[in-house]
């Protein structure tokens, strides 16, 4: 029998390392000689520099360089627009330092190159810059009124995109419906916030000629293709090192201004430069996301089905659009969810503010998709007298109905095609698990009959997942018997060297422990984009699938070949190959691996390579000296993982404060490469959610001041904030991949607003209160159920 | 000698065991100087505002924030970070090997403080309730888990170190 | 995020602290627990020139406990006093505060003496030391004195000290016989500073239904923590029962002037410090009678 690895819940390989110490974030690095870096960021939203006088700076001591715009040569360009659309008619990208403008709180304007990091942060009180303040924009429905201050003069709008699109004939299904019901929904601006903030080290090597960067970063080829590029260096004259990152959650995805400035004094000073951003640089440096303004309306017909959607939303971009129109593209793709909505108009204008850059964090426009359909079929449901969970059920896509055409083109240009799924299924098992029946008819009636104010929620998301372009991997067992698997994606705790190294045993039937998985540096994989999209499985867990399998079928050849025997009577077990039935003529893949190397010695110990007559080159032609294969595996478009939640909370109706009393999770990622990393990846992701949903605000005062940039007002929830979840799993397989997986890094983090809103309103029912924006806080509960002090 | 102020400070201290002396500058804080002057990055930063917990270290047995104390203030302790835990290479703490099992970390930044401060607890709180856990790490931020395994991962070092 | 240059001293007794706080005035700031301070200082927020570490003074450090009060040191960690059975017997509601100070690492290092100086108005410890009354005791090269608490906290992280005076010790006076206490507070997050916190102290008549005194302080209200007189005044000699508290709480919503702010409005915090106020009453009262105290 084989042993299964694929499937198993198997512990991380990643962890004694992280457990003991022995972990290696960017800032663990220390190099000789190393320099330090501080930035002064501006400390206004919108102004002009009309002088930065860095004299004083420079003489401070410990000080070795400080550097404006006129300082920093091949960087003085701006910086790359990563991910352009037809659509995004004005975009706009900043200089790394500012040229002549600034354009929100924390834009970089000046870099003090220092000794210490303490002696960097004291020069930077030395510079002096004479501002010529402007008019910030910080609301975006007033930023597209005419005459509104522009936050780029030259574009002439602050509108950076306008996107429309339609399915169906969704003017005529509004005039033919039964009802038509609308909402204004709004979600907050947040951010990903990992624990670990950015940091970036580079060194230029002059024996090697070689500048080697260790950076945060999701993405280290996009990193080594930008410096290359830019610094006129062969790529192979840059090493991106991603080495153990402290989470990610999307922000880390991005080439920043420090992630090419940093290299570049490395390249100029000769020596060492390390920068490690600090907490408030990172609340006003790192991009932000989730803001959205939407006007959405829903038909349907008298039993409740939906007839069409119509929904107009406003996407603050912040001040610059280097990401392009990722998030509302999602937000506008993912809207319908696991419903048939035959008729859609969706329309949004991505809007420039002077505020952070807004990129992808943690559902990346999902979570605000699924806010508004959730919240409009719930009004539905209420407004017909219906179950909010039947509603649902009379709406789904169904089983048979797969693929199922949105109709709208997805963030990666592809059709968004729902590749598999099965919602009914999945309602089911949440309601199930919830016992919801008896909830809602026997338990809330009696807990509200205790004067509590209680109530449920649920709600059901997809999320498209594994999109292309393509990932690689090579797959190689050594002469010595370890297998060395090589990727291009870092991880961010996402567990890649385990559950990698669980595809590549399955495959080869060798011990876990003897596969290594290298990720996240570019002198081991040269291809590929990055740790983003919840794609890691999918798109790069397929390549090493498929790398695997061809190793597999060389081994097994040579096996062949040496055994005199046919591929297809042999077995692959227990790290061995041999013949059915006669387990002693065979080969460890150690030993196949030296029989594919026809060196003229044998490895020491292991003497299976024997001398052989003269046939010819020892290497016949289309023969490799190596157990080796590198495969790449590219998407035909996302597949789309579903899940939907359930949740019991109490509202203390006079303080505000929510309480989760339980809650319920039905995932479906397809087939689980190992169940433990699912439900931490749903866990987590629940808990971000929670905070969307609840505790997670960035506010901007009108002067585009960020006033929480601290964790002291910036309220992530802590272990007393998170409840118990209680997770229960649906797999249905992609037919799309190899493995049958789908991805999961952001499922949890997009349901949980809508599941919140939904519960919450329905334990303030007897207000009759409608909660319309996310996140909510005790404030605003309270301001809903006391209308007359509020 | 104390009393005249100084910008710099020869200092000793016992780190995990083993005893060092340096000068450092007053300002320097503690999770600087664990992290950058003794080489022990096992210690992370996370905020530098004493809210996240990341930096979490045990000085005398008690868990304090390490970016919330200068190295000069040290001199003359005990502190112990996540690299003292393990009692030798071969063999995991309780701790280590609960967070492991029930895997109870995913980008391993937050997973230090994590350690250490349950650490301090479980020793004065040998078999807590869920409640209690969540209290005692409560000033410990991590981004990844959503804590529930952490928390699973507490109860059975709990039970680990109870049959110790 | 680092601190800028400062010099720094760690006396080992309290004259030489004295000494040192007396020869710097302004320029010298008193580190404690650090657990306000140093992020202030690790933001560039306060820039003293001298550091008087007063973490190496025994003496600053203990709970003692009188007739009259009970004497906690300046130095004592929040832990201790957690820890402290004299304190969960003698100062039920400080006992019952304590636990809100932040999370288990901040209460390992931060110091009563600490909060007290520091008068963040949303803290527990100045509002638990103004309801019951207590005192601060101040000590310079010039001499010693004993403030009470309602004389102390000035403003928003202003008390009555000199410069050159250092908080010695805090005093909360033992409560008479048939009283009862309770600390309630509505944070954000577990652990975060209050946006509306209350101490209830009653002290019920020989009857033990009626309500011979009754104090409320509240943080997170106003500049300082702040008593609630005329509720407290209106409360003497009324019935322990629900409407006696209700108008407690319409008074003291009346007597309130919150301000607003990202995490809650004033509206909110007026409305909440009500809802506080009867919940807290109740439950002091409930003590009182079953003789718990708190």
């Amino acid at each position: 029998m084989p042993t299964r690895f694929f499937g198993e819940p198997i512990k991380r390989a990643e962890d004694p390392r992280l457990l003991t110490g022995r972990g290696r974030y960017v800032d663990d690095i220390d190099l000789p000689g190393q320099l330090h870096v501080a930035f002064l960021r501006s400390p206004l939203a919108h102004a002009r520099i009309r002088s930065v006088d860095v004299s004083a700076a420079r003489e401070m001591p410990g000080v070795v360089a400080v550097w404006t715009y006129d300082d920093i040569g091949p960087c003085q360009r701006r910086m790359p627009l990563l991910i352009p659309h037809p659509d995004l008619t004005h975009p706009y990208t900043r200089y790394p330092l500012a040229k002549d403008e600034v354009n929100h709180v924390g834009e970089p304007v000046a870099m003090v190159i220092a000794e210490s990091r303490y002696a960097a942060e004291d020069a930077l009180e030395a510079i002096v810059v004479e501002w010529e303040e402007l008019p910030p924009v910080v609301d975006i429905e007033r930023a597209i009124r005419p005459g509104a201050p522009l936050v780029h003069e030259e574009l002439g709008t602050n509108v950076a995109a306008h996107y429309v699109g339609i399915v169906g004939d969704p003017e005529r299904a509004f005039a033919q419906a039964a009802h038509v019901f609308r909402e204004r929904l709004v979600i907050e601006r947040s951010a990903g916030m990992p624990i670990e903030t950015r940091a970036v080290l580079a060194v230029w090597k002059d024996d090697e000629d070689l500048l080697e960067v260790w950076d945060t970063t999701q993405a280290p080829i996009v990193i080594r293709n930008a410096l290359a590029s830019l610094f006129g260096l062969a790529p192979t004259q840059v090493r991106v090192i991603a080495p153990d990152v402290g989470g990610g959650f999307g922000c880390k995805i991005m080439v920043y201004p420090e992630e090419v400035l940093v290299p570049y004094a490395a390249l100029v000073l000769k020596r060492p430069i390390k920068w490690t951003e600090d907490r408030l640089e990172h609340f006003v440096g790192t991009n932000h996301e989730r803001l959205q303004i939407h006007d959405a309306e829903i038909a349907v017909d008298g039993e409740g089905r939906i007839l069409g959607i119509r929904d107009r939303f406003l996407h603050d971009a912040g001040a610059y659009t280097p990401y392009g129109i990722i998030v509302p593209i999602i937000t506008a793709c993912q809207l319908p969810g696991p419903y048939k909505v035959p008729n859609y108009h969706v329309e949004f204008r991505a809007v420039y503010s002077n505020t952070v850059p807004v990129s992808p964090y943690r559902g990346a426009g999902r979570p605000h998709a699924c806010f508004v359909m959730e919240r409009l079929l719930d009004r539905v449901a209420d407004e017909l007298g219906l179950d909010r969970a039947e509603v649902r059920r009379r709406n789904f896509i169904q089983p048979h109905e797969f693929p199922y055409d949105v109709g709208l083109i997805f963030q990666d240009g592809a059709p968004t095609r729902y590749d598999s799924g099965n919602y009914p299924g999945m309602l089911d098992l949440l309601l199930e698990r919830m016992d919801y029946r008896r909830l809602v008819e026997e338990e809330l009636p009696r807990l509200r009959a205790e004067g509590r104010s209680v109530g449920v929620g649920i709600a059901c998301y997809v999320e498209g997942t594994g999109i292309g372009p393509y990932e690689g991997a090579t797959v190689r067992v050594e002469p010595t018997g370890q297998v060395y698997v090589a990727t291009g994606m870092p991880q961010q705790g996402q567990a890649h060297k385990t559950v990698l190294a669980q595809i590549v045993a399955e495959e080869l039937q060798v011990p876990l422990e003897s596969v290594q998985v290298v990720e996240g540096d570019t002198a081991h994989f040269q291809f590929g984009s990055g740790t983003y999209a919840s794609r890691s499985a999918v798109v790069c867990g397929s390549a090493v699938a498929l790398a695997a399998k061809k190793v597999r079928e060389q081994g097994l050849a040579l096996a062949a070949e040496e055994l005199e025997v046919a591929v297809e009577d042999l077995v692959v077990e227990d790290g061995r190959v041999y013949v059915r039935g006669v387990p002693e003529r065979g080969f460890t893949w150690a030993q196949i691996a030296q029989l594919a190397n026809p060196l003229r010695y044998a490895y020491a110990g292991d003497l299976v390579v024997r001398p052989r007559p003269w046939t010819g080159p020892a290497l016949p032609p289309g023969r490799q000296p190596a157990l080796e294969a590198t495969e790449y595996y590219s998407p035909p478009h996302a597949t789309w993982a579903s899940g939907a939640v359930g949740a019991l909370v109490e509202v203390d109706v006079e303080t505000g404060q929510l309480r989760f009393l339980r809650l319920w999770v039905v995932h479906d990622c397809g087939k689980m490469i190992n169940p433990l990393v699912v439900e931490g990846q749903v866990h987590g992701g629940i808990a971000q959610g929670i905070g969307g949903a609840f505790y997670e605000k960035l506010h901007y005062d009108e002067n585009g001041q960020l006033l929480n940039a601290s964790f002291m007002d910036f309220l992530m929830p802590t272990a007393m904030e998170i409840p118990r979840m209680e997770i229960a799993h649906q797999e249905t397989p992609s037919p799309l991949n190899p493995l049958g997986v789908k991805g999961v890094g952001e499922a949890g983090a997009i349901p949980m607003p809508a599941v919140v809103a939904a519960a919450v309103e329905d334990a303030l029912r007897p207000f009759g209160v409608r909660i319309t924006r996310m996140p909510l806080d005790p404030d605003q509960i309270w301001r809903l159920t006391h209308p007359a002090e509020a | 000698m104390n009393t005249i102020a100084t910008e710099r400070r020869v200092i000793r201290v016992v780190v995990n065991g083993s005893p060092y002396e340096r000068e450092v500058e007053a300002r320097l804080l503690l999770s600087d100087f664990l992290r950058h002057e003794l080489g022990l990055t096992g210690t992370h930063v996370g905020c530098e505002h004493g809210v996240c917990g990341a930096c979490t270290v045990l000085l005398d047995g008690e868990p304090v924030r390490s970016c919330l104390m200068f190295a000069v203030q040290a001199d003359g302790h005990e502190i112990e970070t996540v690299e003292g835990l393990a009692p030798n290479e071969a063999e995991l703490h309780p701790l280590q090997r609960a967070f492991w099992e029930k895997h109870g970390l995913q980008c391993g930044y937050c997973t230090p403080g994590m350690l250490m401060v349950l650490k301090a607890f479980l020793a004065e709180n040998p078999d807590p309730s869920e409640e209690e856990i969540r209290e005692a790490i409560s000033g410990n931020l991590c981004r990844c888990t959503g804590y529930q395994n952490i928390v699973e991962a507490a109860r059975y070092a709990a039970q680990l170190l109870r049959q110790r | 995020m680092k601190p800028p240059r400062f010099r720094y001293c760690s006396p080992e007794s309290l004259e030489e602290a004295l000494a040192v706080l007396g020869e710097f005035g302004d320029e010298a700031k008193p580190l404690a627990g650090g657990q306000s301070l140093i992020p202030m200082l690790n933001m560039r927020l306060a820039r003293p020139s001298v550091l008087v570490d007063l973490n190496r003074i025994p003496a600053l450090a203990g709970i003692e406990r009188t007739d009259r009060f009970l004497r906690i040191g300046a130095m004592t960690r929040h832990r201790a006093v957690e820890r402290s059975e004299s304190v969960a017997r003698a100062q039920p509601l400080l006992a019952e505060a304590i636990g809100y100070v932040g999370h288990l690492p901040i209460r390992t290092r931060g110091t009563v003496g600490g909060s007290i100086a520091h008068a963040d108005p949303a803290a527990e410890l100045p509002g638990v030391l103004l309801a019951l009354d207590g005192t601060v005791e101040l000590q310079s090269r010039r001499g010693h004195r004993t403030v009470p608490a309602r004389d102390f906290f000035v403003d928003l992280l202003t008390t009555s000290a000199d410069p050159d005076e250092l908080v010695i010790a805090v005093r909360f006076p033992v409560l008479p016989p048939r009283s009862g206490t309770a600390w309630l507070e509505v944070a954000r997050r577990h652990g975060d500073y209050a946006l509306v916190g209350v101490g209830a102290v009653v002290t019920l008549a020989e009857d033990r239904r009626t309500i011979r005194d009754a104090r409320l302080c509240f943080i997170g209200v106003g500049n300082t923590p702040v008593r609630a007189t005329g509720a407290e005044a209106a409360l003497r000699g009324q019935p322990a029962a629900a409407d006696t508290w209700r108008s407690a709480a319409e008074a003291v919503r009346n007597e309130l002037d919150p301000a607003s702010d990202i995490h809650a409005s004033a509206q909110y915090r007026r409305s909440v410090a009500g809802v506080l106020t009867e919940r807290a009453l109740a439950l002091a009262v409930q003590r009182a009678q079953e003789g718990t105290a708190g």
